[in-house]
This record gives C-alpha cells, structure tokens and sequence, in this order.
C-alpha cells in the first residue's frame, strides 16, 4: 500500500536556513545540507527547500545547496520559490531537484505549468497554493455542517496579494494543465500552529486527482493526523514543530501509525 | 566502471552520486563505445515515452541497447528506463518501444464511472513509498527484506506477456509488476537512487553484480 508522506519544510535565505532550526549534534545548523542529512537519516519521506531569497543576484545560491544536498542524501527533493522561466525549472533539476514547486509564475501566466509539464513532465511540476478563506460574500456552492458559505481565495506575495482566483477551480485548471502535486498552503493557519485548514484540504483533494500536500499551521502529532484523515492529504508538509525538535521524523510516524494512519517506518 | 545513459532525459546525477556513495565509479555518458565497454549499463529516465524514444533514437542509442543485452552485460532500468524496455506504449496515442521484453505499458485508471477504486482516493501520479513483494530472488535483492518500501512516481506501469520476468509486484488498486528480471536484465519502476539506505544498497548490488562480471571476463 502507498504509504501517507510526511515533508519536513525548510526555508532558505541565500543559501541558509532562516527561521532557527534546534539540532543537537549538528555541525552547523544553518547549512540545509546538513539538516537535510539529518531528516533523511530520520527517515523523512521528501524534504522540501522555500527558497525566500530576496534579491536576484544570489538567487544562484539555491543551486550550489541542491547540488550539494543530492551528493549526501538520496530521497526526493522539492525546490519552490522565485521560479520564474523553463530555464530555473531546468537549472534546478539538472543540480538534482526532484520536484519544483511555482506559485506567482503560474498565477502570472497559468500556460506556464502547461509548458512546463510538457518540457520536464507532470511528475516533476508541483502548483503551489497560497489560500485564503473569505466568508459571508460568496452565495455559491460549499455549505458546512453550520451553513457557514465557504470559498477560498487565491493569494500570492505570501499572502498579500490577492488573485481573485477561487482556491478550488484553479487547483481543478492547474491540474488540466500537467501539474503533477498540489501544495496547499493556509494563510490562515500558516505560523499559528492551530492546525491545517481542514476545510480547505478536503475540498481540494476530493476535487482533484492529483496529490495533494497539506500545509500551514501543523503545531501537534494531532494535527497531522487530521490533516490525513479528515483533510484527505496525500502528504503533509511541516516545519517548525521538526525543527525545534518537538518531535522526530520517527515520533510522528509511531503516532500515526498507532492511529491507523499507513506510514513508512 | 557503470555507464549510465544520458539521452537528455531527467535527472541522472543522483543516480551517479548513489554510486559513487556506495563505492562503484560510475559515469553519466550518450557515447556509445563508453557505453560498450562499461562493466554495467544503467538506463534511467523520467519524462515521456515518446520524447525519451526520440531522444534514444537520435541519438543512435537505440542499437547500442540491444546490443548491451545481446552481450549479457548487466543493465539496469529505472522507472522510464524500465518501460522502454516493452514492446509498445500507450501513454499519448501509442507509440512503440525497444521490444526487449514483450508486453505492453498502460496508465493506471480509477475515476472512470463505475469504477469500484473511484471511492478509494487513488491518485495519479502513483507518487511516494510503497512496498514491493519480491516474486523472485534476484542478486539485486540481495539483503533486501520482502516488503520493503521504495520511492515511486509515475503514471503507467508495465504489463508483461510472460508472467516470469516479474520480480516484484506493488499494490496501488491493482497489483502492478514493480520490477522485472531477465537473464542480465534488472529494471524496476520504483528510484533506488531516492530510496534512502535500502535504494543505495540495491545500486551497491547492482554494482557489486557489475564487478563481479568484469573481473570474470
């Protein structure tokens, strides 16, 4: 049976990682190729790199590290943020990405997966989702069990920019146009540790049929759990409650799996 | 010394580096005298059938193969590189492959209608670990327990005419063959080069298989 995936998170700034990650016994805590060593060696089913590196000029740096991280550790690798041309999407595969993930450029031109999926194949192009929930205005469609109307909105910029795109129909699009994987990112629930927007995960991953990745806002073994069960994610994505060490790799999974969650221990 | 074959296709230097990791030298290479001479012979790929034919056949590659096996060095095939090897494909119309091991590709279906894996949430691509059940023993396998669990990605999967080139099988709604064996032939639909400390020993063997040949010629 396939296994539930669960995807450490790290961000990188200039070829560092930001946001401080507590490792014991780590020659430096701040290389992502020696973290990712270490998730590997927990048995991490993917690692994911956020590339937040600002300016253009050092936007190479992300290079160096996959380079670097694919002669050490040998599970599949996403790359996302500033991926903007054909050409990024090949730099990073050809340095050993296994995946990358766009999020404005398809926004900004959505022929741009299309073209992508068709160069590099679907399996290796993921459509990231920064969503929102807006209430009270939409009469359309999703009823909750309190007759809350629901929609979710498109947003870019890390959540400042709005798109007005509707957070399900684009994931439907993405997917008719060769994205192989939806990453799913609440700005809602990202950094508040309260959980994934369940809601939200549900109806995208019945609406589609690709994987979908559950992210933002896992602060507990719980909340992944839920992710999985209740949300239906193919995967779950987490950072901070890995890095700070709250919990392993290995915890998680004896946590899910005693839940009669199927994971890969 | 492995070979492994560039035709433009993906990712091959985690396939090199996996090598490397374990102790075999291996190269990545699309000249065919490297190719002949090397003590073993990897064909990787991820993309589509179609391209990777064309990119095989442009490359004057495509006889190169055929007589990599005709002379029973060791080769392996990974993911792509393992589907090639059927007769034909029907990812995108239906387009015809090496023909070294008779059979056919198909894509997993399981949102037709009535479909009874409809309500099983199966997605497409079959993306992440699963395990294999080992049908034959084969060197590569060596210490490697049954059910062990390999990192998968991909779309179609392999269907061969004769039941005893299977090497495993893998579960996703239906029972998939995920490797095949023949003779000096080796080629799994799952990475070992992405499969963690079991998928590097499968190249150790694979390369340990490799040496083994060439120090008996």
């Amino acid at each position: 049976m396939l296994t539930r995936r669960i995807i450490p998170c790290l961000d990188v700034k200039d070829g560092r990682v930001v946001k401080g990650v507590k490792f014991l016994n780590l020659r430096d805590a701040g290389d992502p190729v020696d973290v990712a060593e270490i998730y590997d060696r927990e048995g991490a089913d993917e690692i994911t790199f956020l590339d937040i590196t600002a300016s253009h000029e050092n936007r190479n740096i992300i290079i160096d590290v996959v380079y670097r991280t694919a002669e050490r550790v040998f599970m599949p690798l996403t790359v996302g943020g500033g991926i903007r041309t054909l050409d990024d999407i090949r730099n990073l595969l050809k340095a050993g990405a296994d995946k990358v993930s766009v999020n404005t450029a398809a926004v900004n031109d959505p022929e741009f997966v299309k073209r992508a999926s068709e160069r590099f194949g679907s399996q290796c192009i993921v459509v990231a989702i920064d969503a929102k929930k807006i209430s009270g205005q939409w009469s359309e469609k999703l009823r909750t069990p309190n007759s809350e109307l629901l929609r979710w909105e498109v947003f870019t910029h890390g959540g400042r920019n709005s798109t007005g795109l509707d957070a399900i129909e684009w994931a439907k699009r993405m997917e008719d146009y060769g994205a192989g994987e939806i990453l799913l990112t609440s700005m809602d629930r990202d950094g508040t540790k309260e959980g994934y927007d369940i809601e939200l995960t549900r109806n995208i991953s019945e609406a589609v049929g690709i994987p979908v990745i559950a992210s933002g806002g896992a602060g507990n073994l719980q909340h992944l759990y839920d992710g999985f069960m209740e949300g239906k994610a193919d995967a779950v994505l987490a950072a901070s409650i890995f890095h700070y060490r709250e919990y392993t790799i290995k915890e998680a999974k004896e946590f899910l799996r005693a839940k009669g969650v199927n994971v890969r221990l | 010394m492995i070979a492994i074959i560039d035709y433009g296709m993906g990712d091959l230097r985690s396939v090199q580096k996996g090598f490397e990791k374990v102790g075999h030298d291996a190269i990545v290479t699309s000249n065919y005298k490297d190719i002949l001479s090397a003590d073993g012979v990897v064909l990787p790929g991820v993309g589509a059938f179609k391209d990777c034919m064309r990119n095989l056949r442009e490359g004057g590659l495509i006889d190169t193969i055929h007589k990599v096996i005709d002379d029973a060095k060791p080769f392996l095939g990974i993911c792509l590189g393992l589907q090639l090897l059927f007769t034909e494909s029907e990812e995108f119309g239906i387009h015809k492959g090496l023909n070294i091991i008779k059979g056919r590709v198909m894509k997993f279906s399981f949102n037709t209608p009535n479909s009874e894996l409809r309500t099983l949430n199966l997605k497409i691509p079959h993306m992440g670990w699963n395990n294999i059940g080992i049908k034959r023993r084969h060197p590569v396998f060596e210490n490697i327990p049954d059910n062990s669990y390999f990192y998968f990605v991909h779309s179609y999967y392999v269907i061969p005419e004769d039941d005893s080139v299977i090497a495993s099988t893998t579960d996703y709604g239906v029972e998939f063959v995920s490797s095949i064996s023949k003779d000096n032939l080796f080629a799994c639909q799952f990475h070992p080069e992405k499969s963690q400390e079991l998928g590097l020993r499968m190249l150790k063997n694979f390369g340990d298989i490799c040496s083994v040949n060439n120090s008996s010629n």
